[in-house]
């Protein structure tokens, strides 16, 4: 693992997110069930978990687009849900299911964008990105006909305008071939260790989690079963690697968090 | 309010216009066909007539203006749809902008859409039909702020109908402007409507405007009483509905619609 000038919760500084006691309930189905953790800044969290397990709740609820029944969540000093506008002003996102308008180019999405969230010296901004993400020949392309390994990029780039303190990446490379995907995972690491940037990464590809995360949290029916490094967790949990862990961990019935925790 | 996020709107309009310039047809295509079909109707009814009633100004003025506060509904309902027909409400909704800055750059985009819509209404009544505001005066200022007002106040309300109701209840946001058109008596003096209707007329600002516009055709003075009664109902009307935008809004995200919402597009 690469070594980071700025090590994740070292700085004593607020942490990047902070989750606590979360829940979310649709009538009688528990959605996220009392879920609490935290992003420490320039630290690459994994949100891991079969489908349905609430990882989309959480990042949903994270980026007030879906508000929780109760507990609170707190990015960097500023609460979710009192200082809304503040807090979505310095986290950014990207995912698989939010593409950008597929009637702008990439250049107008990513002005269009840098208004929104009040972009300094924008139109250097966009260059830099577009230089970052290899985007100069499709800045004049309409969205809606790039490939989609091109639209994840165009999204990163998005997702990394504000210069976020929080970043939630919802599968980011699902649609990637593995050296795009590689590319990626590099920028992104490279993006919180330079800037001190929390980021909270879901993905079902166990090779990359184990690649990029410093810590996963494993999270089924709502509830955080299992957390910590994910290079030493499947050794300490008898698996022989973390996919492993994973298909081990969906298997089981729900036991409580207390029983499952290491 | 913050202006980067209300002039991120607005561009995001203008970009969609220059990139697809069959955009601006509408804003002027609906508006060209009744003032041509209203014009000769118009000028048919002057010819069997006879001398006392002037039909050009009385409906072919009545067209025009109506026809101008739907634009403006329209303007911004489209403004709006664009967001939920490109699937951005995650990417705009999970962003630092606040909802009175969206609900501000889709009204402005939407006054800036049908100005062209007037525009053009004006090029094409007046030289061509010989229609003249002039006996309207200064109170045609007056009456078009009630109407676009009006429009301003049924599109967001319109926008807060798809919102609640999801994509698919787009086809009951265009009638709207038809549905009302009884009530605000945009052809016939308010008299000839039964009481019950006349009753939700007086809660409508343009049935006010239409019949202002009549009397001061007939040569009658000024009332500045219902005058203001307009102007007071559009301002109570436009906070109503962002005071509904924004409710709908809330109980969007508290159940889940919201981040649900792409999804429910593309099914």
């Amino acid at each position: 693992m690469t070594a980071r000038s700025h090590h994740p919760g070292e700085s004593g500084a607020a942490a990047a997110l902070r989750v606590h006691d979360l829940r979310k309930n649709y009538g009688e189905v528990q959605a996220v069930d009392g879920v609490s953790f935290e992003v420490a800044p320039g630290e690459i969290v994994g949100l891991l978990g079969p489908n349905g397990a609430g990882k989309t709740t959480i990042i949903n609820t994270v980026l007030a687009v879906l508000a929780p029944s109760s507990g609170s969540i707190r990015i960097g000093n500023l609460d979710v849900a009192g200082q809304r506008s503040l807090a979505l002003a310095r986290t950014n996102f990207a995912a698989v299911y939010a593409s950008l308008p597929g009637n702008l180019t990439v250049a107008q999405n990513l002005r269009f964008f840098g208004l929104i969230y009040g972009v300094r010296a924008l139109r250097h901004r966009i260059e830099e990105l577009l230089g970052q993400f290899t985007l100069q020949a499709l800045r004049d392309i309409k969205c809606g006909v790039l490939s989609s390994g091109e639209l994840t990029r165009v999204a990163l780039a998005k997702a990394l305008l504000n210069r976020p303190r929080l970043l939630l990446l919802d599968e980011p490379t699902a649609s990637l071939d593995p050296a795009a995907a590689r590319e990626m995972r590099a920028v992104i690491r490279a993006q919180a260790r330079d800037t001190g940037c929390g980021v909270l990464w879901t993905s079902h590809n166990m090779y990359e989690v184990e690649e990029v995360c410093d810590r996963v949290l494993f999270l089924s029916h709502g509830r955080i079963l299992l957390a910590g490094d994910p290079r030493s967790l499947p050794a300490a949990h008898g698996a022989r690697n973390l996919e492993e862990l994973f298909i081990q961990l969906a298997r089981e019935p729900l036991a409580h968090p207390s029983e499952r925790l290491a | 309010m913050r202006l980067k996020p209300v002039a991120a709107i607005l561009l995001r309009q203008w970009y969609l216009l220059r990139g697809s310039p069959v955009r601006a047809l509408p804003m002027f295509a609906w508006v060209g066909i009744d003032i041509v079909l209203w014009g000769f109707i118009s000028r048919f009814l002057n010819s069997v007539a006879g001398a006392g009633i002037n039909f050009t100004a009385v409906f072919l003025g009545a067209v025009l203006l109506w026809d101008l506060c739907g634009r403006v509904m329209q303007g911004l309902t489209t403004a709006f749809l664009e967001d939920v027909w490109s699937r951005n409400f995650l990417n705009l909704f999970a962003s630092p902008l606040k909802i009175p800055e969206y609900v501000t750059g889709l009204v402005i985009a939407s006054i800036a859409t049908s100005m062209i819509g007037l525009a053009v209404m004006l090029v094409l009544a007046v030289p061509v039909f010989g229609l003249s505001f002039l006996a309207l005066g200064a109170h045609l200022a007056l009456f078009l702020l009630v109407l676009y007002g009006f429009g301003v106040a049924l599109g967001i309300f319109a926008s807060a109908m798809v919102l609640r109701f999801g994509p698919a209840s787009e086809w009951l946001v265009w009638p709207i402007p038809a549905l009302l058109s009884p009530f605000c008596a945009v052809f016939y003096p308010l008299t000839v409507l039964p009481r019950w209707m006349q009753s939700v007329a007086y809660l409508l600002p343009p049935s006010y405007v239409f019949e202002g516009m009549r009397a001061l055709l007939q040569g009658k003075p000024f009332a500045p009483l219902p005058a203001l009664c307009a102007l007071t109902l559009a301002a109570i009307e436009i906070a109503l509905a962002g005071y509904c935008f924004v409710r709908v809004y809330r109980r969007a995200v508290r159940t889940g619609l919201l981040a649900r919402y792409s999804a429910e597009t593309v099914s």
